[in-house]
């Protein structure tokens, strides 16, 4: 089958779940008695540069926890801890960074690193329990979310600074800041100086599962892990090595925000981006570029969806709805899609074949 | 070729699986009573009262409820071959239509509300994975996307203007009835309080199970029992398990599978959406957003330590719920004192280890076991902090032990399409 | 009611006709499954369906038991014209199946496996019991109701089979490729069941490629060929070599080698292997084999006595107890899969579609599986994608894979294509060994054949080849030594020049009754 008839099945799933999505939550306002017009208007009304430097931050920072997730999608691993692991990298790097035991840029770059192995150090905990004990993933990575959640509550209250009505950990020096960029002009919140991180994660991503050994055998464990084991692969340090890089980058989930715009950790820290993160890669296919565009969407329809209770008296959360609804019917649209890919490659080949006056023989 | 393997669990009426059944209640009655005595002897030494109080006991038979009855729709899914991670999701909505229905339209139609919510769960659920043929767990995280939105939106909706509502919880609901025995609840209380060994902690459990008893509980109760005998002992039960163990098998058989499992997995949804109930309406007083904690994972926990059978999945449930509850009563303490038992228990693990000369394992429980029993030294309580985190440490630590020698259905979590047979 | 069936050949000259297939046609995406195949079963008779692998045996027999709806055609069961939607239908007919692949849950007694979705009939508790006793005895099956099917053996698992069918009452039983797991002697218990069954008014019906045996036990026999029936003879009429050519439509080619190419070079020696499975079993017990440059050794045995580990063990992908395995100088009994490999073993593993193969990829990434570490597939840690392509390429040339292009995924090729990619891409790597388990299962003639000289031409280079089999005849006419493993050792050593199935039927089980 054709590159070109391939991306256009891919391309109708997504198409489709956004249509689900949308039909599904009009119904759902008209049920709620909401004004369905004013919805609409509000959600396609232009972005104005302000929204577009939103929705660019608020996309980079969901690719980052997409692609985490994608990762350990690819192993038919499901890295749910997400969230932990952001919240325990993010209020690692924060400690670090305040200390300033290197100087300017040095500490900055040591901060992403520190990021990192905190997040691949949290989802290795996990990914130890399920060689060693074969604890299912989905199970531990969730409870090491909520022990994160106590965990970091628990340090902050002991390493951090009282502010106010909040604890914080001391700020970081504005030598190790990442400045924004204006990319639209006219906005009054700069595009994420760290933005360029997603960039770089996409396109390592693709480059190492796509031309490199290590990535042909994790995608090889992925799709069959018996295949994978008879041909070599070590499945027990696959495990381990794909979730701690799914770790690592949850763990630069947060950095865009600490080093471009808050600068140190509070308690006002943002919640709920794991579990976004693994919509997006679903909605993606864990593949870099759609995850990508998964990002911007859900971005889009979270800022989109920002002023809906002033404008329209309609409760923002139905977004959730939305997002939610466009996840599953995406994953089914998938679903189908694939057997019918298997199927039209099938007879493909057969007339193929045909054609090339090699009879197929038939199978029992 | 014929063996008998001792090892490993099975799943049957067979004569072995009754001889090894028996020896193994024999072997779990020891172990409580075990475990009664060496909490008996822990809340004398460490002076940690309500380690044993039957207000402590009485929390954690509430707070194992919701988890068992999770776990119980994960049974229910999972023999069917069908994994459910959802189950989170549906007791979202379970809590969501209790609150809706029980404020409007009394107890029982809370009950009801919680158990058609925790339905359409499970529905969404059945249809992506057995009729489109979508990955199970990918199925399950999307389900509970959708069921953390919709009540979150939905709970605005409805019980914004109400009074003592607001935004994110609904108002105050109906208690379901208590069933309470006067004269063996009193006494029993008297007993507890003299602090006694061992005498007056049975005497506190005696003292939890006859004050207030929720009628829910009872209920809950009777569905486990119903649950083993549907599945074990009725032709409903052989067909819908045969479809978690050889789908194809039963499909040569004239067994409609795709049926057998998509009503498994509704039902799944109804048992959670009922736990979901019972956390609001019993638990709590009310529905409040987040309030489920991961109780449904937790109750897929316990079923995978009641190796997919319902006593060892209640026994489970009992044990998370009971660190659950330890924690909101004078919690320090009784975190504190569990970290003992926890260290002592590893202690006796390590030397048993390292006796069979499992070096590895031997000097990992050893060194966790000292530390635990240095932190039990170096402190009078846990923190607040710590406690909370009690129930999630002890999922992951006995799944961790219990791992190896369980055994699920064996078809479990592969995607079953009709016409592979042969 | 006598009715004389059309098609060529024979027909029945007594009693009724338990089953009349007309025309039936039944397509699958990319394959024409069958097409016009018409046919007569007189009841009371055994009817054997013959044909190599593929050509559309097992697909009739389904539509026969309704797992499948044919796309044309009718059938009639005793005269009435059906039409099955499920096998339930047909099991109400009295059609019974036995499959080829068992259908059995390993977790589940005899008894339950029995009664599924046949509850009605006698309950699911002791009278059921009693029944499956009451069966078990009339036949002779020796099966206990209470036993669990993960205890049971071959052959008592598919005398299970056999009884679920009965159990239903059928009096039309299809039994497909029987004997494929069982050796010489139980094939003789099977067919005494089989002639019981047809005393006591049973139709049979009976599936296999296994010419003799066919020509000993049935009655009328019918050759399926590329999708369609080519021909309806009686055993009387018919020699095997006859039987061969209707099926293949040519002559066959028979596996036998011609000079000796052993050298005294060993390549593989396995000393005193011991391999333990998961619950303490000892499945490989004190293994010594050695196999030496150009030669080719043939292990038979019965499924299940050991083969697979050794497979495994030598591979690397299962850990021994204790003992040594060498490749040429070098102890290699700590190595893990991916250093052996990359040492010179090639390896076709006996389950194509879980272990040699990423289905759905296409077949260039299908060239590197198994050589991620070596040219042409790979250029340090890279993936070389332009050498993996122009060498799949190469081996879709030199080994006949019907395939459109390299892109194609694996998935939609036919198995004996797949396996004949596979042997390429082996035998690419140059190996020193091959390590060979069942290499043409579930292959069609043609490609059997393909694969039978690659590996002739290649033991003429100093190739060494470990050779796991079902099949006696590859096994003796492809072997230069020959050893029987039975219970997890090695019993028995071979000339394949001369001994006989019987001998190795009798080695493999031990010569001891229900053995297995």
């Amino acid at each position: 089958m054709s590159r070109a008839r391939r991306l256009g099945l891919v391309l109708v799933a997504p198409a489709l779940a956004l249509l689900v999505a949308g039909v599904v939550t009009t119904v759902v306002l008209l049920l709620a008695g909401d004004d369905v017009g004013a919805f609409w208007d509000v959600m396609f009304t232009a972005p104005a540069a302000r929204n577009l430097s939103n929705i660019v931050n608020n996309a980079v920072v969901l690719y980052l926890s997409g692609m985490a997730a994608a990762i350990g999608f690819r192993m038919n691993l499901f890295n749910i801890g997400v969230e932990g692991q952001y919240a325990v990298a993010t209020f690692t790097a924060a400690l670090f960074a305040a200390q300033a035991w290197l100087p300017g840029v040095v500490n900055t770059l040591a901060t992403l690193v520190v990021a990192m192995a905190a997040g691949a150090a949290w989802a290795g905990i996990a990914a130890v329990l399920k060689v060693t004990r074969g604890v299912s993933e989905v199970i531990s990575t969730i409870m090491l979310n909520a022990i994160a959640v106590s965990l970091v509550a628990y340090l902050l209250r002991t390493t951090g600074e009282r502010q106010q009505q909040t604890i914080e950990t001391r700020p970081i020096p504005k030598d190790s800041w990442v400045g924004g960029v204006d990319v639209f002009s006219g906005s009054t919140t700069p595009v994420h100086g760290l933005a360029v991180l997603a960039l770089l994660v996409g396109i390592a991503t693709w480059f190492v599962l796509g031309w490199t050994r290590f990535g042909f055998d994790l995608r090889a464990t992925g799709q069959s892990e018996s295949a994978a084991v008879a041909s070599g692969v070590n499945v027990k340090k696959m495990v381990l090595a794909s979730l701690l890089l799914s770790g690592a980058v949850a763990g630069l989930i947060g950095m865009p925000n600490l080093l471009g715009v808050s600068h140190n950790f509070g308690t006002t820290l943002q919640v709920g981006i794991g579990f976004t993160g693994i919509a997006v890669a679903l909605l993606g296919r864990n593949h870099p570029l759609g995850v990508a565009f998964g990002a911007l969407i859900f971005a889009w329809l979270n800022e989109q969806s920002n002023p809906l209770g002033i404008l329209a008296g309609i409760s923002n959360d139905i977004i959730f709805i939305t997002q939610g609804v466009v996840v599953l019917s995406v994953v089914i649209a998938y679903a189908v899609v694939q057997r019918y890919e298997r199927r039209m490659e099938q007879r493909h080949v057969m007339a193929a074949l045909e054609r090339a006056g090699l009879a197929e023989e038939a199978r029992a | 070729m014929s063996t008998t393997s001792m090892a490993g669990r099975r799943d049957s009426n067979s004569r072995v699986t009754k001889v090894l059944d028996k020896v193994r209640e024999t072997r779990l009655w020891l172990l409580l009573s075990l475990l009664l005595v060496t909490m008996s002897a822990t809340r004398i030494v460490t002076g940690a009262d309500d380690l044993t109080s039957a207000g402590t006991l009485q929390a954690a038979l509430i707070s194992s409820v919701p988890i068992a009855l999770a776990g119980l729709g994960g049974l229910w899914s999972e023999r069917a071959g069908v994994v459910n991670i959802g189950l989170e999701g549906m007791m979202i909505l379970g809590t969501l239509g209790a609150g809706y229905f029980a404020y409007h339209y009394g107890v029982w139609a809370g009950l009801l509300g919680g158990m058609l919510l925790g339905a359409f769960g499970g529905v969404l659920h059945a249809v992506a994975t057995v009729v489109f043929g979508v990955d199970h767990i990918v199925s399950g995280v999307a389900v509970n996307i959708i069921a953390a939105g919709s009540a979150g939106f939905l709970a605005e909706l409805l019980f914004s203007g109400l009074e003592g509502g607001g935004p994110t919880q609904s108002p105050s609901l109906p208690k379901p009835p208590t069933i309470t025995l006067p004269g063996i609840s009193d006494a029993a209380r008297d007993i507890a309080d003299q602090g006694w060994f061992l005498v007056s902690d049975l005497a506190a459990l005696v003292a939890s199970l006859t004050t207030r008893m929720s009628v829910v509980t009872l209920l809950a109760i009777a569905l486990f029992l119903a649950t083993a005998f549907l599945l074990w002992r009725t032709s409903f039960g052989l067909r819908l398990r045969s479809c978690g163990e050889n789908p194809q098998a039963a499909e040569t058989l004239g067994v409609n599978v795709y049926l057998y499992k998509f009503v498994a997995v509704t039902v799944s949804g109804v048992l959670a959406g009922l736990g979901g109930a019972y956390l609001a309406m019993v638990a709590s007083s009310g529905y409040s957003n987040g309030q489920t904690l991961g109780l449904g994972y937790i109750g897929l926990a316990a079923m995978i330590f009641g190796n997919w059978r319902p006593g060892g999945l209640f026994l489970g449930a009992l044990l998370f719920g009971y660190t659950y509850a330890a924690r909101l009563r004078s919690g320090g303490e009784s975190v504190h004192a569990l970290l003992l038992i926890a260290a002592l228990a590893l202690l006796v693990v390590a030397v048993w280890q390292l006796s069979r000369r499992s070096w590895v394992g031997g000097s990992v429980a050893g060194v966790i076991g000292l530390a635990a029993l240095w932190w039990f030294t170096a402190t009078d309580e846990v923190s607040s902090y710590f406690t909370e985190m009690t129930p999630y440490v002890a999922t992951l630590v006995v799944l961790t032990v219990a791992a190896q020698s369980l055994r699920m259905p064996a078809a479990d979590g592969r995607p079953y399409r009709r016409g592979t047979a042969g | 009611m006598t009715t004389t069936p059309e098609d060529v050949g024979a027909g029945s000259t007594t009693g009724t006709v338990a089953v009349a297939l007309r025309d039936i046609g039944k397509s699958f995406p990319g394959v024409r499954a069958n097409y016009d195949v018409s046919l007569d079963v007189a009841s009371g008779t055994v009817h054997a369906l013959c044909g190599e692998n593929g050509a559309g045996k097992s697909t009739l027999m389904k539509i026969l038991y309704g797992i499948q709806k044919p796309d044309e055609g009718t059938i009639a069961v005793a005269g009435e014209e059906v039409s099955f939607a499920s096998p339930s239908d047909a099991i109400a007919h009295e059609i019974g199946m036995v499959f080829q692949h068992f259908q059995l849950a390993d977790n589940l007694t005899v008894t339950e496996n029995v009664v599924l979705g046949a509850e009605k009939l006698h309950g699911i508790g002791a009278k059921a019991e009693a029944e499956i006793r009451r069966i078990s005895d009339s036949y002779g099956f020796g099966l206990d109701p209470d036993e669990l099917v993960e205890d049971l053996g071959v052959g008592e698992r598919q005398r299970v089979e056999i009884l679920k069918v009965l159990y239903r009452g059928a009096k039309i039983i299809i039994l497909d490729e029987p004997t494929a797991v069982l050796v010489p002697q139980e094939v003789e218990a099977l067919f005494r069941n089989l002639r019981d069954l047809k005393r006591e008014g049973h139709t049979l019906i009976f599936i296999s490629h296994k010419l003799d045996e066919v020509l000993a036990i049935a009655d009328e026999i019918t050759v399926l060929r590329r999708g369609t029936a080519v021909a309806t003879v009686k055993p009387s009429e018919v020699t095997a070599r006859r039987l061969a050519e209707l099926m293949v439509g040519e002559e066959l080619p028979s596996p036998s080698t011609s000079e000796s190419t052993v050298t005294d070079r060993p390549v593989l020696r396995v000393e005193d292997l011991t391999v333990h499975d998961d619950s303490g079993r000892v499945v490989l017990d004190a293994v010594d084999l050695t196999i030496h440059a150009g030669e080719v050794l043939g292990i038979a045995g019965v499924e299940g006595n050991g083969q697979t580990e050794l497979v495994e063990a030598v591979i690397g992908t299962r850990r021994a107890s204790s003992g040594v395995v060498r490749l040429g100088d070098k102890d290699v009994s700590d190595w893990g899969t991916r250093r052996r490999r990359d040492s010179g073993v090639g390896y076709i593993p006996e389950d194509r579609q879980r272990h040699a193969l990423l289905l759905d990829s296409p077949l260039w990434e299908n060239r590197i599986l198994g050589h991620q570490t070596r040219a042409p597939s790979v250029r340090g840690m890279l993936i070389n994608r332009g050498g993996a392509r122009d060498d799949t390429k190469r081996i879709v040339d030199a080994y006949d894979v019907r395939t459109p292009g390299i892109d194609t995924t694996a998935r939609a090729l036919s198995g004996g294509n797949q396996q004949k990619l596979i042997v390429g891409r082996e035998m690419s790597g140059e190996p020193s060994l091959l390590v060979a388990a069942h290499p043409t299962r579930g292959v069609d003639v043609g490609a059997q054949a393909a694969i039978w000289e690659q590996i002739r031409k290649a033991r003429h280079l100093g190739l060494a080849v470990l050779l796991v089999s079902a099949d006696l005849d590859e096994l003796i006419g492809l072997s230069d030594s020959l050893k029987v493993i039975l219970r997890g050792r090695l019993v028995s050593d071979f000339d394949p020049q001369t001994v006989t199935p019987q001998q190795l039927g009798s080695a493999m089980t031990g010569a001891d009754e229900g053995a297995a």
